[in-house]
């Protein structure tokens, strides 16, 4: 049947933005490979999220008009086309103005003063979201800024777009930024500022997935190679790809995004997967509250990532890579694409890389601010131009994934430990940690303390060595909570922190490792105000597409503003309880499984709100 | 004690659109455990298929017999050992072995749950089946107070048809899935906003005759709480006069194409009031067009009398 489309027309800026986006993107291959332009939705479809952009970018909103000529270029319907749009929270389906500010009002900001920016911001700048003038302003989820908070992110659209992070922000800034745009903002603080054990040459020298981070040009291939680059895809090709996976499934290394499933049976299962094509994504939509060393790691060293996803596509035979990263984070998303160009430039990617006799090439997919995008089912909804609402389970992605096939979905931090692995040997990386969890381990240390940022360490060293390491609680303070895995993650108490931070230790300590956030509370934290932005986020980010996290995220929040605010109802710590057992037994997905698992533990071991 | 009964499966009841022709192996029986009966079932078929074959009764409200199953509403839960979360027993498929539990503390929790965060946000008054339930398991939607969040909103009326009353809307995606890909390809609805704002709606939502609506009315017929409703029904309800009690249904076929659809006339004091037709109808699978479902104000022309 023929599609209707609205008769609004676009304007010319829309028309021109189209233009520049559209036929130049290869994320249409894959569906265009699998179905041939004749299955039930556009062949265009993969390119909705980046022609959504392409408008938000250019003209500030998603209007009637860009949207049906949007829908006309893609043969997508009109509606699913908005259903997509009005998904996500960085696109606007009302005009707004150019200049939007973001400012982040989660976790780790609040520990920094972020409360207080934000009333501020209030009183000088007015009301957020007010659609008048030419900028506005809107509390943000974590822009994943946590060592230097509280954070914001400029955004003005126009030709070209521009984009600029200031951390940390006084409101001053947020006021200069929303008058002037943020060319009049100072440089943002280089990546390495973010890597404290960088700064000394002992504890430089124990580092191995952050070694190169701030030691070379991420903008360079060369210094990249010089720095050890492309040493680990010689000794994966030199192997084979069966020996690859051998070495990997040695290796013990298991997934760092959170669910910590082993490595080497995802890789050996799509490998095996006689179904082509094989895709191979790369999941940097990291946006757990607290979480940022994924984009360290491809601010840093973004050729690492480049190296690593074409070993694993080496191994597992995908010949597309998407590298899925999240909205909020223009500095990795410059560094990565000019990466990318750089190695197709010189052969390490296309169609025979590095005339091994192998094709691999990359797209990066930009995420439009939706954190259940990171489930690595709704990553493919979201790479395929549909909601991002995750699938069920099984089938599992190795069997049916990306546009239907053998998929691996691999973290960043994940994927660039295969280059030590390639290079020392899946029995010698099993010998670093514990037996249990091997390797080292990149943590999001943030919150009190003296040095935020992330810490690299061989899983092992216990949670109060970490915070050491960190510098401790800032003088005069003293240690009220640690939160362990960010808002899905769970609070230990300050006399609980000498448990030895591995999978297993963890999990004895009754917590979890999560994405490697540690965000370390003093007293200063009011839990109360605390525990609401928590329910706050996960009532914002449900997908909504199940009842328990749907509703069951409101009602916990409910139930939260009334135990810590009042009116108080009798039974209301009983509805809190029950309301959290059927998100976690019935959802469809881990973001509703674990919306109740930080409230629950700080009733359970904090004892707050009893 | 466990006992050992081949189950019969109603074939039609794991899809009831038109069969392609089986030209494949047939299908293996499956060993299942449930309830602490072991039974057999057909390869391919779920769990829910495999309660029904035993008589096990488990309340369904967004799966839809003709409709690919969303496993979004979660009523369906049931526990599956070694599964950490319980699983959606409407899409979930029996494997060898498997060992189910329909009615433990945690089923009955979940759906207990599932019914008051329903009921405490949306209107379940026009859907069937709901109150048994809610008494069943003990639901009390109230316990959430006056303040509780939910989705009340005036009743969208923009044509003559048919109206929309997303107040009792439980988001089970039926009618985006029989308005796009899986029925009429009309594409004129989806599922718009995020979370507990999430909702149904055209682009920009517009009003029905400025989208893609060719009103064929198959939403209505998925839909399970009466948030889409024939403006008839509406408006009876809204002056009291609606009474399924003396309503009757008649099967007729269509008198407009050679198709020959089947129609179901639910008739009240002698006045067509609604226009259905069978779920398990070979050829519409409930389907109509506009003529089928809506044209039948001609037989009750009362100038001609």
């Amino acid at each position: 049947m023929d599609l209707r489309f609205p008769e609004a027309e676009p304007t010319v800026a829309e028309v021109q933005a189209l233009d520049a986006v559209l036929g130049v993107s290869v994320v249409a291959q894959g569906w265009e490979r699998e179905h041939g332009g004749a299955h039930r939705a556009s062949a265009l479809r993969p390119r909705l999220l980046g022609a959504l952009h392409a408008l938000q970018d250019r003209v500030g909103w998603i209007s009637p008009g860009g949207l049906g000529e949007l829908s006309r270029r893609l043969d997508v319907p009109p509606a699913d086309a908005y259903g997509v749009a009005s998904f996500y929270a960085m696109f606007a389906l009302e005009q707004r103005p150019t200049t939007v500010v973001h400012v982040c009002a989660d976790l780790a900001c609040q520990t920094l003063g972020a409360g207080a920016l934000l009333d501020s911001v209030e009183a000088t700048c007015g009301i957020p979201n007010e659609s008048g003038g030419t900028a506005s302003w809107h509390p943000s989820p974590c822009l994943g800024l946590c060592e230097r908070g509280p954070a914001v992110l400029v955004t003005v659209a126009g030709d070209p777009p521009r984009e600029a992070v200031i951390a940390p922000a006084t409101p001053d800034d947020v006021a200069v930024a929303l008058r002037t745009g943020p060319n009049a903002l100072a440089e943002q603080a280089a990546v390495v500022a973010a890597v404290p054990q960088a700064a000394s040459a002992d504890s430089a020298a124990n580092l191995v997935l952050l070694k190169r981070v701030g030691v070379v040009d991420p903008l360079s291939v060369d210094d990249y190679r010089a720095h050890g680059g492309y040493q680990a895809l010689r000794a994966a090709v030199a192997m084979g790809p069966a020996n690859v996976i051998r070495e990997v499934t040695e290796s013990n290394l298991v997934g760092r995004g959170g669910a910590a499933f082993p490595a080497g049976r995802k890789w050996a299962a799509v490998a095996g997967q006689p179904v082509r094509t094989h895709y191979l994504v790369c999941n940097a939509d990291e946006s757990e509250p607290g979480t940022f060393k994924d984009r360290v790691i491809i601010e840093g060293d973004p050729f690492s990532v480049i190296e690593a996803m074409t070993i694993c596509a080496y191994a597992t035979g995908c010949e597309i890579g998407y590298v899925y990263l999240r909205g909020e984070y223009p500095r990795a998303r410059e560094h990565l694409q000019h990466a990318i160009q750089a190695a197709r430039e010189r052969g390490l990617l296309g169609p025979d890389v590095m005339g091994f006799g192998f094709a691999f090439d990359i797209e990066i997919v930009r995420g439009a601010g939706a954190y259940i995008c990171g489930e690595e089912t709704a990553i493919f909804n979201s790479i395929e131009g549909y909601r991002g609402e995750p699938r069920s389970k099984p089938p599992f992605p190795v069997e049916v994934g990306l546009f239907g096939k053998p998929t691996v979905v691999n973290n960043v931090e994940t994927l660039v430990n295969v280059l030590p692995i390639m290079l020392i040997g899946g029995p010698a990386f099993a010998s670093i940690g514990t037996t249990g969890s091997t390797g080292t381990k990149v943590f999001c240390v943030s919150g009190s303390v003296e040095r935020a940022g992330v810490y690299e360490v061989p899983f092992g060293v216990t949670l109060r060595e970490l915070i050491d390491l960190a510098g401790g609680v800032p003088k005069g303070r003293s240690l009220k909570a640690v939160l362990m895995g960010g808002a899905a993650g769970s609070f230990v108490r300050a006399d609980e922190i000498d448990f030895p931070l591995t999978l297993e230790g963890a999990r004895a300590a009754n917590t979890t490792l999560g994405s490697g956030v540690v965000m370390v509370l003093d007293d200063s934290v009011d839990m109360a105000v605390f525990l609401r932005r928590i329910a706050a986020f996960f009532r914002d980010e449900s997908c909504g597409q199940c009842v328990p996290c749907r509703v069951g995220t409101v009602r916990q929040e409910e139930a939260l503003v009334r135990l810590t605010i009042g009116p108080r109802q009798e039974h209301d710590m009983v509805l809190l309880r029950e309301v959290g057992q059927v998100m976690r037994d019935a959802s469809i997905c881990g973001l509703g499984q674990t919306a109740w698992s930080a409230i629950e533990s700080a009733i359970d071991r904090l004892g707050v709100l009893t | 004690m466990t006992q050992t009964d081949t189950a019969r499966i109603d074939t039609t009841r794991i899809d009831t659109r038109p069969q392609e022709t089986p030209v494949g192996l047939p299908r293996r029986a499956v060993t299942i455990q449930l309830d602490g009966h072991e039974i057999k079932v057909p390869e391919g078929a779920t769990i829910l298929d495999a309660c029904e074959s035993r008589g096990t009764a488990v309340p369904t409200l967004c799966y839809g017999d003709t409709l690919d199953p969303v496993n979004a509403c979660r009523l369906c839960v049931v526990e599956v050992e070694n599964s950490r979360v319980l699983v959606p027993s409407c899409s979930r498929k029996v494997e060898p072995g498997m060992v189910v539990h329909t009615d433990t503390e945690r089923v009955r929790h979940s759906r207990k749950m599932v019914l008051e965060l329903l009921g405490s946000s949306v209107d379940l008054s026009a859907a069937p089946s709901v109150a048994g339930w809610m008494k069943q398991y003990g639901a009390d939607p109230t316990r959430y107070g006056e303040i509780a969040k939910t989705v009340k909103q005036p009743v969208k009326i923009d044509n003559e048809l048919y109206v929309r009353d997303y107040s009792r809307c439980i988001l089970c995606y039926k009618c985006v899935d029989a308005c796009g890909e899986q029925w009429q390809n009309s594409f004129a609805i989806t599922v718009a906003g995020r979370g507990f704002d999430a909702h149904i709606s055209t682009e920009f939502g517009v009003e029905l005759p400025e989208s893609a609506c060719v009103y064929c009315g198959n939403c209505i017929a998925v839909c399970p709480t009466g948030a889409l409703m024939f403006k008839t029904e509406h408006d009876m309800r809204e002056l009291g006069t609606w009474d399924e009690s003396a309503q009757r249904q008649t099967d007729t076929i269509c008198p407009y194409c050679g198709v020959g659809c089947t129609l179901t006339l639910h008739t009240q004091d002698n006045e067509i009031v609604k226009v259905t037709s069978p779920l398990d109808h070979s050829v519409t699978s409930g389907n109509l067009c506009i003529k089928g479902r809506f044209g039948f104000q001609h037989v009750q022309n009362h100038k001609r009398d």
